[in-house]
C-alpha cells in the first residue's frame, strides 16, 4: 500500500495540513467572488419573472421599458435561437439544449415560479427595476402540479405536450409528466423473497431542497464588436458556462473566454447557466459590459434546487440476518423539465450491500418547480435514506447490532454491485469497523435521546482534466488547473506538484486558470477535480523530469541512463557522478534560456478509475417533547478517502456533508401554497443548520487505496451527504420509538407524532 | 470472447436480450458490434453510456482494452465531458 500511496516518492507533502493557498485572502476579504467584478461603463441586469407556476405566455411587450431613460437592453425569447434536442452532461446528471434555452428564458409557457420572461440591462439597478415593472407580460394562467406522485396521476396538468415517457414498450401514444422510466434488475426476485424469514416495505417522502450555497449566483459579461465575449461568473465548471454560452447565443468557442470567480459554495448547484447568458446577450445589445447577480430569493425560486421524492422499499432477510431480496420504486421530481437524479438514485439504492436478488425501478417526472441541478451525490441520499431506514428496522426486528447487521450483508471486493458490475477494493467494512472502535458508540444515552447509524455510497468520476505547470526563473513553480476550487484543489494539486518535482510546497503557487489558458476541463462534480487534477499533475511533471533529464544529458555530454531525477535534481549516476554535480529545478531555471528555453509540462488526460467511496456515519440527538425539536448532540463520521491528499479539507468535506445532510433531516423543504408559489424563499424560512445548532463532527480517514491512481485517491466530496439522512431518522426511532418516513423530521411533524403515540407531555 | 451484460433500459432496444458473448479488443469496436447487431442502440451508445470493464467504470474511453476473458457491462452514465462541448 506504501507505494501505491506515494506513487514511490519518499513523501514530504501530501497527506500534511498545509496552509491553504487560499487561505489569507478568504480571511481578509481580498479574495473575488463573482459580485465582486467590475468593468468600466457596466450596466445592471435584472430578471423579469413568471408570477405564475404555469402558464402559457400570449405576449410581450417591451416597448415602455426601452423607452425608459437609463435602459440600455431588453431582451426576451425573441433573443435566443430555438434549439434542437440534445442531451449534455450537466454536472452528474443529464440535460437537453432544447430545454437549457427555455429555462434561462422562457418561450412557449412559464413552468415555475420565478421562471425568467424578459431581461433587462440598465443605468442603475433602480432603473432595471423600474423598467422589468413596464414590461407587459400576457399570460393565460394554467393549472398546476407541484408533487411528483400528483403529477404522475392521469389528469394531471400536463407540462410538456412533446413529452412522451421513454423506457416504456410500447411507446405511449400520449403525453405525459413521467420523462423516464428507469429499471435495473439482478437475479430472481420472486425466489428471493420466498427465502426470506423477515419482509419489511415501507414508503418514504423527501422534501425538495435547495444546496444552499452562500454565494448567490452572479455573472459578468462584455461582447467586443469584433464578436470576442468575456465572462466572470460563480461556477464550477467555466468551460461549460463556456460551451453553453457559446451554444446558446451562436458564438464561437473561441471567441468566448470565461474567467471562473472564487466560489461561495456550489455542492453541483453551479453546474449549469441561468445569468450568463443573459448578460452575454444583454451586452451584446447594448454594447457594454452587463452584471447580473441573483438576489436569494431569486435563489430559491430559479436556480438549482434538488428533488423531492417518494421511495417504496421493501426488503427480506432471513432470521440470520442475510439479505436475500429488495426493491424499491423511487419517483423524483425534475422541476420543469425532465432530468432528475433518479437514475444514479436507482443505481445507488441498494450499492452498499450484497444483495443477490434485486429490482429498482425509478421515474423522472416533471413539475412546475425550478429545474433541478446536482447537489451532491445527485439522487443517492434520497433512495438510500429509505434503504438505510429499512436496514434498521430489520436489525431491531431480528434483534441483530445495526452495525453487525451492515457488516454482514457489506459489499466488498469482488461483490457485484446491484448495478451491474463487481467492486475494486472498497473499504465500507472499514467505516463500519472504524465507528464500531470509537468511544461515540459506547457512550451511554440519556431518555428522549437516541444514536443512529447508516453508511452511504457514492460511484465517483474522473473525466477530463489538463493542467500546467511552469518553472519560473528562480526555481518557483507556477500551478494553473482548469476546474474551480470548492474544496481544497489548490491545495492538495500543490502538495502533489511539490512532491512530484521535489520542491517546497510553499515555491508552488497554484491558480485556477480561465478557459484561454488551459485546454478543455469538465467541472468540478462528481468527487473528481482532486483525484482527475492530481493525475494530471503527475503527467506534467513527468514531462518537466524528462525534459530537464535530456538537458542534463546534452550538458554533461552522457546517456540517458547515465542520469535520474529524484528529490528535486538530476542526478549523475555511476562514473559521470564524480564529473558532475546534481542539478536541482532552480539551477535549471537559472539556465532555462541558454539550454532549450522555457522548463514546463502540460497534463492532459481523460482521467479514468475513479474508486468508489463508502462512508457510515454515527450521530446522537436528543428530542424535546414539548416542542418537537431535535437537537443534534454527537456526530462522527468515517469515510473511505483511499488517500487524503489534504487531511485537513477532506475532514472538510465528511464535515460539511454531514451538516448539509443534517439540515435535509431536520428542517429544510421548499414550502408551496395551493397557488403552487413557493412560500419560504429565504434563509429566515428555509431553515439549513448554523454552526450553533450542531457539535463538532468527529471524523475518522479511512483510507482504502484505489489502486487506479498513483497516490490511491478516491473522490470525497459526495459521499458524506448519503448517510446523515437514514443514520438521523434511525437515531429519530431510537429516541422516540417511531419510524419517521417523511422528511424534514421538522418540530411540528415530531411533535404531532409524539401527541398521536401519547408520548407528548406538554 | 467478452462477457457483455446490458445495464438497464438499454435491452429494450436489444428485444430484450440483456448477455452477449462478442470478440471485441476495445470499447469502440464492442460499441461498432453492438450497433451492427441492433441498430437502434447506436445512437444511446454515443449518448450517455458508461462501460465497465472487469469492475473499473469508464464514463468516456472509446480506446479502452477489452480482453477475451474481460466482463463487460453497459450502464447509464454518471457524468460525462466530451458531448458537452
Amino acid at each position: 500500500m506504501a507505494e501505491t500511496t506515494t506513487n514511490g516518492h519518499a513523501q514530504s507533502v501530501v497527506g500534511t495540513r498545509t496552509v491553504r493557498p487560499d487561505g489569507v485572502d478568504k480571511v481578509t476579504g481580498r479574495a473575488r467572488f463573482g459580485a465582486d467584478f467590475n468593468l468600466p461603463g457596466q450596466l445592471i441586469g435584472r430578471v423579469l419573472r413568471s408570477p405564475h407556476p404555469h402558464a402559457r405566455i400570449v405576449s410581450i411587450d417591451t416597448s415602455k421599458a426601452e423607452a425608459l431613460p437609463g435602459v440600455k437592453a431588453v431582451i426576451t425569447r425573441a433573443d435566443f435561437a430555438d434549439q434542437p434536442s440534445e442531451f449534455i452532461p450537466a454536472g452528474e446528471m443529464m440535460m437537453n439544449y432544447k430545454d437549457v434555452v427555455r429555462n434561462v428564458m422562457a418561450r412557449e409557457k412559464a413552468l415555475y415560479e420565478g421562471h425568467a420572461v424578459a431581461a433587462v440591462a440598465a443605468t442603475s439597478a433602480a432603473v432595471a427595476r423600474r423598467a422589468c415593472k413596464l414590461i407587459d407580460v400576457q399570460y393565460e394562467v394554467l393549472p398546476h402540479v407541484i408533487d411528483a406522485v400528483e403529477a404522475m396521476q392521469p389528469g394531471a396538468p400536463l407540462l410538456h405536450d412533446d413529452l412522451f415517457t421513454v423506457g416504456v414498450e410500447p411507446r405511449p401514444d400520449k403525453p405525459s409528466n413521467v420523462a423516464k422510466k428507469i429499471e435495473i434488475k439482478q437475479g430472481d426476485i420472486e425466489a428471493g423473497f420466498q427465502k426470506a424469514d423477515l419482509v419489511i416495505e415501507r414508503e418514504f417522502k423527501t422534501a425538495p431542497v435547495h444546496q444552499g450555497y452562500i454565494e448567490p449566483h452572479a455573472a459578468l459579461a462584455t461582447v467586443s464588436e469584433d464578436g470576442t465575449a468575456e465572462v466572470w461568473c460563480s461556477t464550477q465548471g467555466h468551460f461549460i458556462v463556456r460551451a453553453h454560452c457559446a451554444r446558446l447565443l451562436g458564438l464561437d468557442i473561441g471567441k468566448v473566454r470565461v474567467t471562473a470567480s472564487e466560489i461561495g459554495g456550489g455542492f453541483g448547484g453551479k453546474t449549469v447557466v441561468y445569468l450568463e447568458p443573459l448578460a452575454l446577450a444583454l451586452s451584446k445589445k447594448a454594447k457594454r459590459p452587463v452584471k447580473m447577480v441573483m438576489s436569494r430569493e431569486e435563489v430559491f425560486k430559479a436556480s438549482g434546487p434538488t428533488s423531492g421524492a417518494t421511495v417504496r422499499v421493501k426488503m427480506g432477510a432471513t432470521k440470520d440476518g442475510k439479505f436475500v431480496a429488495a426493491t424499491a420504486e423511487l419517483k423524483y421530481q425534475a422541476g420543469a423539465f425532465q432530468g432528475s437524479p433518479v437514475q444514479p438514485g436507482v443505481m445507488c439504492a441498494f450499492a452498499p450491500y450484497d444483495i443477490e436478488h434485486v429490482y429498482v425501478v425509478g421515474y423522472d417526472v416533471v413539475s412546475n418547480r425550478p429545474k433541478v441541478a446536482a447537489y451532491r451525490a445527485p439522487g443517492a441520499p434520497i433512495s438510500e435514506y429509505a434503504v438505510e431506514s429499512v436496514v434498521d428496522e430489520i436489525a431491531k426486528k431480528l434483534d441483530i447490532d445495526p452495525i453487525d447487521l451492515r457488516m454482514q450483508n457489506a459489499a466488498r471486493e469482488g461483490t457485484k454491485a446491484a448495478y451491474g458490475p463487481k467492486f475494486g477494493p472498497i473499504g465500507l467494512e472499514e467505516t463500519l469497523n472504524a465507528v464500531k472502535k470509537t468511544e461515540h458508540w459506547n457512550a451511554p444515552l440519556r431518555k428522549w435521546q437516541g444514536r443512529g447509524v447508516a453508511s452511504g455510497f457514492w460511484f465517483n468520476i474522473g473525466g477530463e482534466t489538463c493542467v500546467s505547470l511552469t518553472v519560473n526563473e528562480d526555481g518557483t513553480v507556477s500551478l494553473v488547473a482548469g476546474t474551480p476550487d470548492i474544496g481544497g484543489l489548490r491545495a492538495s494539486l500543490a502538495a502533489v506538484a511539490a512532491d512530484e518535482l521535489g520542491v517546497p510546497f510553499d515555491k508552488v503557487r497554484p491558480i485556477i486558470g480561465d478557459t484561454g489558458s488551459l485546454g478543455f476541463n469538465f467541472l468540478t462534480g462528481g468527487s473528481r477535480s482532486a483525484f482527475s487534477g492530481s493525475m494530471a499533475i503527475v503527467e506534467a511533471a513527468k514531462q518537466i523530469k524528462a525534459d530537464l533529464c535530456a538537458r542534463a544529458c546534452k550538458m554533461w555530454e552522457a546517456k540517458p541512463e547515465q542520469v535520474e531525477f529524484s528529490d528535486g535534481a538530476v542526478r549523475p549516476l555511476g562514473a559521470l557522478a564524480e564529473k558532475a554535480k546534481p542539478m536541482t529545478i532552480a539551477d535549471f531555471a537559472r539556465v532555462a534560456g541558454k539550454t532549450g528555453g522555457p522548463i514546463g509540462g502540460v497534463g492532459r488526460i481523460n482521467a479514468q478509475g475513479a474508486g468508489p467511496s463508502f462512508g457510515t456515519h454515527l450521530v446522537d440527538l436528543e428530542v424535546d417533547p414539548e416542542t418537537g425539536r431535535a437537537t443534534i448532540l454527537r456526530y462522527t463520521v468515517a469515510q473511505d478517502a483511499g488517500r487524503a491528499l489534504h487531511p485537513a479539507y477532506v475532514e472538510g468535506q465528511y464535515q460539511g456533508g454531514a451538516v448539509q445532510g443534517i439540515g435535509w433531516a431536520l428542517n429544510e423543504e421548499y414550502i408551496y401554497g395551493a397557488d403552487g408559489k413557493l412560500q419560504n424563499a429565504g434563509f429566515l424560512d428555509y431553515r439549513m443548520p448554523v454552526a450553533s445548532d450542531v457539535p463538532m463532527i468527529d471524523t475518522v480517514l479511512v483510507e482504502v487505496a484505489n489502486p487506479k491512481h498513483p497516490y490511491g485517491v478516491r473522490g470525497v466530496g459526495e459521499t458524506p451527504i448519503v448517510p446523515p439522512l437514514g443514520a438521523i431518522a434511525n437515531a429519530m426511532e431510537n429516541a422516540t420509538g417511531i419510524r419517521f418516513t417523511e422528511l424534514p423530521m421538522s418540530p411540528p411533524k415530531v411533535l404531532k407524532a409524539l401527541k398521536e403515540k401519547g408520548l407528548n407531555k406538554a | 470472447m467478452a462477457r457483455v451484460v446490458l445495464v438497464g433500459n438499454l435491452a429494450q432496444l436489444t428485444g430484450g436480450v440483456t448477455e452477449f458473448e462478442l470478440s471485441v479488443t476495445s470499447v469502440k469496436q464492442l460499441f461498432e458490434q453492438l450497433t451492427e447487431l441492433y441498430p437502434a442502440i447506436g445512437r444511446h451508445l454515443d449518448d450517455g453510456i458508461a462501460v465497465a470493464i472487469d469492475g473499473q467504470i469508464y464514463q468516456d474511453s472509446l480506446l479502452e482494452p477489452i480482453r477475451p476473458d474481460s466482463e463487460v457491462f453497459l450502464l447509464p452514465q454518471i457524468a460525462g465531458g466530451s458531448t458537452s462541448r
